[in-house]
């Protein structure tokens, strides 16, 4: 069994099944790659270098930034990948779109 | 071939129940312990809704509160409805008794002031609940087209596993029962936030999916205009330690049970009825047992959760099943799981063997077979509220 479970071909990082410990050398299709540092089980590794700014790729779709350059081989998670979404705290203050509100109900069934 | 069926309750109006209890509603949380006594008198037949809302509500939440309680007292897992009253309260206990007689029920209403106090009002009401469970008791179920099914895809407590396993098995399900005419639907919108393109891409229209773009483009924007970072709730902190780095790598592996091909046929308020064949996706939080109540508000009759870390979770009146992709998860808490499909990620089981085992479990249960959920009583219930309570 593989250690290490890739989706889609577009990937630049994979899943480990297994915690990998450094030095241990992993396959990605005919790519040997090795491992840098302890990657919990569940954890992700990066298949290839990932260049600081660059999307990190799984399921085929970008999961976040990468936020320092990752080499290949490096533990992919928390402290060097942030997400793009959902940041209020960067963000300049901005209005929630009343149109959106799809839960309240029609107009007719107010105060019945 | 022919299509598969399931034994089911045919009810008046034309859908079908997977289960078929007498649910005793509190209008209002003072009702609730009083609901809770009547109930667990004929349990577990008896089944309860306590919640803390109903009074001191402002007016959108009064809305989502009163046509929730409404949905489940016209859900076709419900025999019968017996509604506690106080007396005082802002739900109107007659409009929830209507919305089940309108479904074809016999429904009651017991209040606890006009009754003359707590005791009066349990004993009273427990002599009613006994004579409708009685009554149910007595309802044959029948052979039923799985076309009349709608399922909740649901996940919590996500790990690695979730996105790898547990979810694609569940997608497989999901895509299978809309080919043979059934329903699905998901809901979390927090947790679709980065994986919208992915099923907006399945709307038959502009406009439907468009109605996701905005409600996705709604919850993102409430935390933009707190000026929070959404990152303090998702992933959670055990979704964290279990691998999940980011909000759209959680949605990514999360949106995978909805399915990889259905339509998505429609967007829906919390708790509203859902009437389209194909994917539904409803308007909840990503919080477990408000989503699931709002799932089942809006017509589920089984519920199957994927969980990786593993959790309790379960409903007043649907079967929720419980399945994981973690090993470990599925032998250390083994009591709160139904379908252990770990075999995915070690090569023990294909994907599809995985997905045809939990199909036919979805069939077992909507036939009657008895849940972890079920066998331990859990029945959580919660109803999504967005304003202040004043």
């Amino acid at each position: 069994m593989n250690p290490v479970i890739v989706i889609s071909v577009a990937d630049n990082v994979g899943t480990a099944l297994e915690t990998l410990e450094p030095g241990r050398v992993v396959t990605r299709d005919a790519a040997a790659i090795t491992v840098r540092e302890r990657i919990p089980r569940g954890h992700k590794i990066a298949l290839a270098a990932i260049a600081a700014g660059a999307p990190v790729i799984k399921y085929g779709n970008s999961i976040g930034t990468a936020t320092s350059e990752i080499a290949a081989g490096a533990h992919v998670h928390t402290h060097n990948v942030s997400s793009a979404r959902g940041r209020g705290d960067l963000a300049s203050r901005r209005e929630v779109p009343q149109d959106g509100r799809i839960a309240e109900p029609p107009d007719d069934r107010r105060n019945a | 071939m022919s299509a598969p069926v399931f034994q089911g309750y045919r009810r008046p109006d034309g859908r079908v129940g997977t289960r078929n209890h007498v649910l005793v509603v509190p209008t209002v949380i003072c009702a609730s312990v009083v609901a809770e006594r009547v109930a667990a008198a004929v349990a577990p037949i008896g089944t309860a809704l306590p919640h803390t809302a109903g009074c001191g509500q402002l007016g959108p939440d009064m809305h989502v509160t009163h046509d929730t309680l409404a949905a489940y007292c016209g859900h076709p897992t419900v025999g019968a409805v017996l509604v506690i009253a106080l007396g005082c309260e802002q739900v109107v206990a007659q409009r929830l008794a209507e919305a089940a007689r309108a479904a074809g029920k016999p429904a009651e209403i017991v209040a606890i002031q006009s009754e003359g106090g707590t005791v009066r009002a349990t004993a009273r009401a427990t002599s009613i609940a006994r004579a409708m469970a009685a009554d149910l008791a007595r309802t044959p179920r029948e052979a039923c087209d799985v076309s009349s099914l709608i399922l909740s895809v649901k996940c919590g407590g996500s790990d690695y596993t979730s996105g790898l396993a547990s979810n694609p098995a569940l997608g497989l399900v999901a895509d299978r029962l809309v080919d043979l005419g059934g329903s699905a639907v998901l809901g979390e919108i927090a947790e679709i936030m980065g994986a919208e393109h992915l099923l907006a891409a399945r709307a038959p229209n502009a406009e439907t999916a468009g109605r996701l773009l905005r409600v996705i483009n709604r919850v993102e924007s409430e935390a933009m205009a707190l000026g929070l970072d959404i990152r303090g709730t998702q992933p959670s902190p055990g979704n964290i330690r279990g691998g999940l780095t980011t909000i759209e790598e959680k949605s990514l592996g999360a949106t995978h049970k909805g399915g990889e091909r259905t339509p998505l046929a429609d967007v829906v308020p919390y708790a509203g009825r859902i009437t389209r064949k194909g994917l539904t996706v409803m308007d909840t939080p990503g919080l477990d047992v408000e989503s699931v109540t709002g799932m089942v508000g809006g017509g589920a009759q089984v519920v199957v959760f994927t969980t990786g870390l593993g959790t309790p979770t379960g409903n007043p009146i649907a079967p929720v099943i419980k399945i994981t992709g973690n090993a470990r998860t599925a032998a250390s808490m083994a009591d709160n799981i139904d379908l252990d499909v770990s075999g995915v990620l070690d090569d023990r089981e294909t994907l599809d063997a995985a997905a045809a085992r939990l199909f036919d479990d979805v069939l077992a249960v909507a036939s009657g077979k008895e849940t972890a959920t079920e066998r331990l009583g859990f029945r959580e219930f919660a109803i999504h509220r967005r304003n202040p309570t004043i």
